[in-house]
């Protein structure tokens, strides 16, 4: 019920748009989309997710749709809600396919969300272009879906590149040695913080404190108060959106302001500039986007007009970009022929123009550019730390809550 | 076994025998909610041959089923598969039986929120020894397709069943009706209520285990917030309750339309999923007070009567 | 003396989580799932006073308060009532209220995705720091405890010496009785409900000051809320307050001293352990 107005109204609008002109045949693609709209994720996927794709719809049909042998082609955007729920991402994914029968689907939210739908997205030929999977495992899941495709980043390199951002810092002698590192305890968190103490202690670094803390705990105080008690240079948290909040929080009450003030995921959502305002210069976060590409800029200024929100620095992009090297991919097959697409995409020699820059697939079908470290400087989220990609930024020191 | 329980346990057979065939016959799309209806129907079967004659409302699904996925996690690669469910099965008989010792004596409503303490505990203790060791994310990726986790749970379903019937005609069954009606009769009768009520409750712990142990490779990525979710342990409630608790068919009466609106309500309103579904579920309890089995008794009860008349 | 203070600052917390509950469960009879869902809405109702009209959340409880009560007995005079009425025995309530508050707060949380969409809302209030003994701690914590503090003190001083509250606290102990001395049960309840939600509101509405709330997240709200609830001691003020106290202090501590990794199971195992050697609560009576 609801969704049949909502897309006949969305079909009618993009119509509209397109002008009915050359609207004799007009061949539509559907596109399938299921993420979290309630449950634990949704908070993230409300910023980083949804905005996004709904945007690249909306300007693919704005243009007039995506350029096929046969002429035009609108998208139709067909939405679930997976509550967050894995159970419910594959039943979502099998109904996507079999029952609405889309062409194509966009990948679901998260890690984990990923995983779980991995298996229908590959039994049923669907290309599943990830912008918000972030893992060290690309070599085996490339193995056992070889339609899965890799765009944010592998967990290794991000804290690889957070480690080599402190080791910089040292060698320009403007940290010490001593690194407070703690982490949200999930799987990203804790792996993230396996890989860092091992990649941090490698470079002669001390870790002085570190310590753990349940997922959805809120109430950090003496995290901070650990860390500030035990001197640290570095304060390095693998943490999630509602705990990035908090620390950050409680280190300003504290008054507790390291040389290098490190927070993951949500640190790069314009909330967290909304939240804190300018205290925050200087903080450094997970991901990051070269702020001052025009290309960035444009998809921000849509983004905001669309969503009335800015993108995250660093996700939301990626989400876009997904789609942006499935759209090139149709049009350069030029029907919305699946296996020819997947067969497209999983030639390597091909490459793709996105907002991101220009993105191609290795053998394990990453694109292996990517933002690792980004920094708030004068209100903007810059990447100060990538691989493979231009414009990166020198890191400043932090120098206190303002 | 007379010939009057062969009648009825024939035809449970041959539905079990169609359900198997529901793989070969019916598309993907039917085998995923098939597989997630299997998957509920021994959670919440389970758990009513428990709570049924106890009146016991246990919230501890999930830390069964926790456990049971983090089983094949680690063991996956070093084990067999075919053990992986038998050895989630004797942790989660083991671990309910100590709750059951420590806890049942405890009355209503403390032992719901005993249950869902000890979900969360477990869950944070999971936790915290994945971060002391360093342990990564699991990736569990196996062969194992839906088709396979389908049959695999129809057979725990079976032995559910099984249980569930040999349960009912033996001594055990009788005591515990008599403790449900009323517990302290049944202590002066001499029944060993304690005893009863922990062995009873085994039954969901090692049924939720092994349901955890076959499904992890379907999620394929083990983290304790979604093998550990509430969640789970409240719709494993619903639908029990949705059915009825009082006849071993309760559950599989609620776990099949709960699971169908769910879906027709998800595929017709994907924006307004929670909203519906909440107006519904508020919709079931008002109109179908005692779930299908309460409805099932009144239709008869109105049948005879007019019948009588 | 840090983690003195951080615990009472966040037992001040968990008693504005809590003492709606209490009063919902322990006098009304109704296991409220939806609590949090209530208690999200109302930090909701503060984040866009604050935001929109720069209204401090402090004074929007002014606001928020009526509201929350009104709403909440409109709640139970229309959808727990008939649950109530139609029910044979206590337990047979209990799994009533459990399955409608549970759709309920399906339905609360469909309904504020829709109103104000998914994403994160928290704001920055009074997120200076004070200092006490030479730590710091934040203003807004320090605000929200003395409040919990001030609504605990007047409650408990409401239901001990006005004939109101004596009324709820007759039907908190045996309803058939209360009914007996010419109590109009249905009233009272309904008020012990509305109240209870009332509250709940009023602390959404200053935890949201420190919190950063989303729609879905009410569910961690209610089960931290039954704890404390059970832990207490159902339909006992006092009982409530203390029990969050010592949890806020016993989770600081093990976060502190021990590893903050632990906090949750070391509440769980509190909980537990008392849950075995006193079934009925801190201040509970013992069952009759």
């Amino acid at each position: 019920m609801f969704r049949r107005t909502l897309m006949t109204a969305t079909a009618a609008m993009a119509l509209a748009v397109a002008g009915l002109g050359a609207a004799s045949a007009q061949e539509t693609i559907r596109l399938g989309a299921a993420a979290p709209q309630s449950g634990p994720l949704a908070g993230g996927a409300a910023v980083t997710h949804w905005p996004a794709v709904r945007l690249w719809v909306q300007q693919t049909n704005a243009a007039g749709g995506l350029q096929l042998a046969s002429g035009k082609a609108l998208i139709e955007l067909v939405e679930y809600d997976d509550q967050t729920n894995p159970q419910q991402a594959i039943q979502a994914a099998q109904r996507l396919a079999t029952q609405d029968q889309v062409d194509f689907m966009v990948a679901p939210y998260s890690t984990g969300l990923n995983l779980a739908a991995a298996p229908i997205f590959a039994q049923l030929g669907y290309p599943q272009i990830t912008g918000t999977a972030v893992t060290n495992q690309q070599p085996e899941l490339a193995a056992q879906f070889p339609n899965m495709f890799f765009l944010l980043g592998r967990t290794g390199v991000m804290a690889e590149d957070t480690a080599k951002v402190l080791v910089d810092l040292r060698e320009a002698g403007s940290i010490g040695n001593r690194v407070a590192l703690v982490n949200v305890a999930d799987a990203f968190g804790i792996e993230m913080a396996g890989i860092s103490k091992a990649v941090l202690e490698g470079a002669g670094f001390e870790i002085v404190y570190q310590s753990s803390y349940p997922l959805g705990t809120q109430d950090l105080a003496p995290i901070i108060d650990g860390a500030k008690s035990a001197e640290a240079d570095a304060f390095i948290a693998w943490s999630y959106p509602g705990d990035t909040f908090a620390l950050t929080d409680q280190a300003i009450v504290q008054g507790f302001a390291p040389s290098v003030f490190f927070t993951a995921v949500a640190t790069a959502f314009p909330a967290y500039a909304g939240r804190f305002g300018e205290q925050i210069e200087g903080v450094l976060g997970m991901g990051g986007v070269n702020a001052d590409d025009p290309a960035f800029q444009a998809f921000s200024a849509a983004h905001t007009e669309l969503a009335g929100q800015g993108p995250d620095f660093w996700a939301s992009a990626a989400t876009y970009a997904t789609l942006e090297v499935l759209g090139q991919a149709i049009e350069a097959v030029g029907s919305a022929d699946r296996a020819a697409v997947l067969a497209h995409l999983q030639d390597r020699a091909n490459s793709y123009e996105t907002i991101l820059g220009p993105v191609d697939f290795n053998e394990n079908n990453d694109n292996e550019r990517y933002w690792t470290v980004g920094q708030w400087q004068n209100g903007v989220f810059r990447g100060v730390s990538a691989r493979g990609r231009d414009g990166a930024v020198d890191v400043q020191l932090f120098d206190g809550w303002n | 076994m007379n010939a009057q329980e062969i009648g009825k346990v024939i035809p449970w057979a041959l539905l079990l025998l169609a359900a198997a065939f529901v793989p070969v016959v019916f598309s993907p799309y039917w085998l995923s909610m098939a597989t997630t209806m299997a998957m509920f129907v021994v959670l919440a079967t389970s758990w009513a041959l428990f709570s049924g004659p106890t009146h016991y409302i246990s919230l501890a699904t999930a830390a069964f089923f926790g456990v049971g996925t983090f089983v094949t996690g680690l063991g996956f690669q070093t084990l067999p598969f075919w053990m992986l469910p038998l050895i989630a099965a004797a942790l989660g008989g083991i671990l309910a039986a100590l709750v059951g010792m420590v806890t049942l004596r405890l009355s209503g409503v403390y032992f719901v929120i005993f249950t869902l303490g000890l979900a969360e505990l477990v869950r944070q203790l999971v936790t915290w020894v994945q971060n002391q060791t360093g342990q990564r994310g699991m990736y569990v990726l196996t062969s194992i397709t839906e088709r396979d986790i389908y049959w695999m749970l129809l057979g725990l379903a079976a032995l559910v069943y099984l249980a569930g019937w040999l349960i009912g005609r033996s001594k055990l069954g009788f005591a515990l009706r008599i403790i449900g009606n009323d517990e302290t009769v049944a202590r002066h009768v001499g029944i060993d209520t304690a005893l009863a009520k922990v062995a009873l409750f085994t039954i969901p712990g090692m049924a939720a285990a092994a349901v955890g142990a076959i499904l992890a490779p379907r999620y394929i990525y083990i983290e304790p917030s979604t093998a550990f979710a509430p969640l789970l342990s409240f719709q494993v409630v619903i639908m029990a309750l949705l059915g009825g608790t009082g006849r071993l068919w309760g559950p599989l009466a609620g776990v099949i339309p709960f699971t169908l609106l769910w879906e027709f309500i998800t595929r017709q309103a994907p924006n307004q999923t929670l909203l519906l579904l909440g107006i519904v579920f508020l919709l079931i309890v008002y109109v179908l007070p005692g779930g299908f089995v309460g409805l099932w008794a009144r239709i008869r009860r109105r049948f005879h009567q007019g019948g009588g008349a | 003396m840090f983690i003195l203070i951080t615990g009472l600052l966040l037992g001040g917390t968990y008693a504005l989580i809590a003492l709606g509950l209490n009063l919902q469960y322990g006098v009304a009879r109704i296991m409220n799932l939806a609590n949090g869902e209530l208690l999200v809405a109302g930090g909701f109702a503060a984040f866009w006073a604050y935001t929109a009209a720069q209204v401090s959340p402090v004074a929007a409880l002014v606001l928020v308060a009526p509201i929350a009560f009104a709403v909440n007995w409109l709640i139970y005079r229309i959808m727990l009532q008939p649950l109530v009425s139609r029910a044979k025995s206590r337990g047979a309530l209990e799994v009533d209220s459990i399955l409608a508050t549970f759709g309920m707060s399906f339905a609360l949380v469909g309904i504020m995705t829709a109103l104000f969409g998914g994403g994160y809302f928290n704001y920055a209030y009074l997120a200076q720091p004070v200092d006490i003994f030479g730590s710091s701690y934040a203003q807004n914590r320090l605000v929200a405890f003395v409040l919990a503090a001030l609504i605990g003190l007047g409650l408990w001083l409401w239901l001990s010496y006005t004939r109101a509250g004596l009324r709820l606290r007759a039907l908190a102990v045996n309803p058939a009785s209360a009914r007996l001395v010419g109590i109009d049960t249905r009233a009272a309840s309904a008020q012990a409900f509305a109240l209870g939600g009332a509250i709940t509101a009023v602390g959404g509405a200053l935890i949201s000051m420190f919190f950063t709330l989303d729609a879905s997240v009410g569910i961690l709200f209610t089960m931290k809320a039954l704890i404390i609830v059970i832990m207490g001691g159902v339909g006992d003020i006092r009982g409530t307050i203390v029990a969050a106290m010592i949890l806020g202090i016993c989770e600081t501590a093990v976060a502190r001293l021990i590893d903050p990794g632990l906090t949750l199971a070391a509440a769980y195992v509190l909980f537990l352990g008392i849950l075995l050697f006193r079934p009925q609560g801190l201040f509970g009576k013992k069952p009759t």
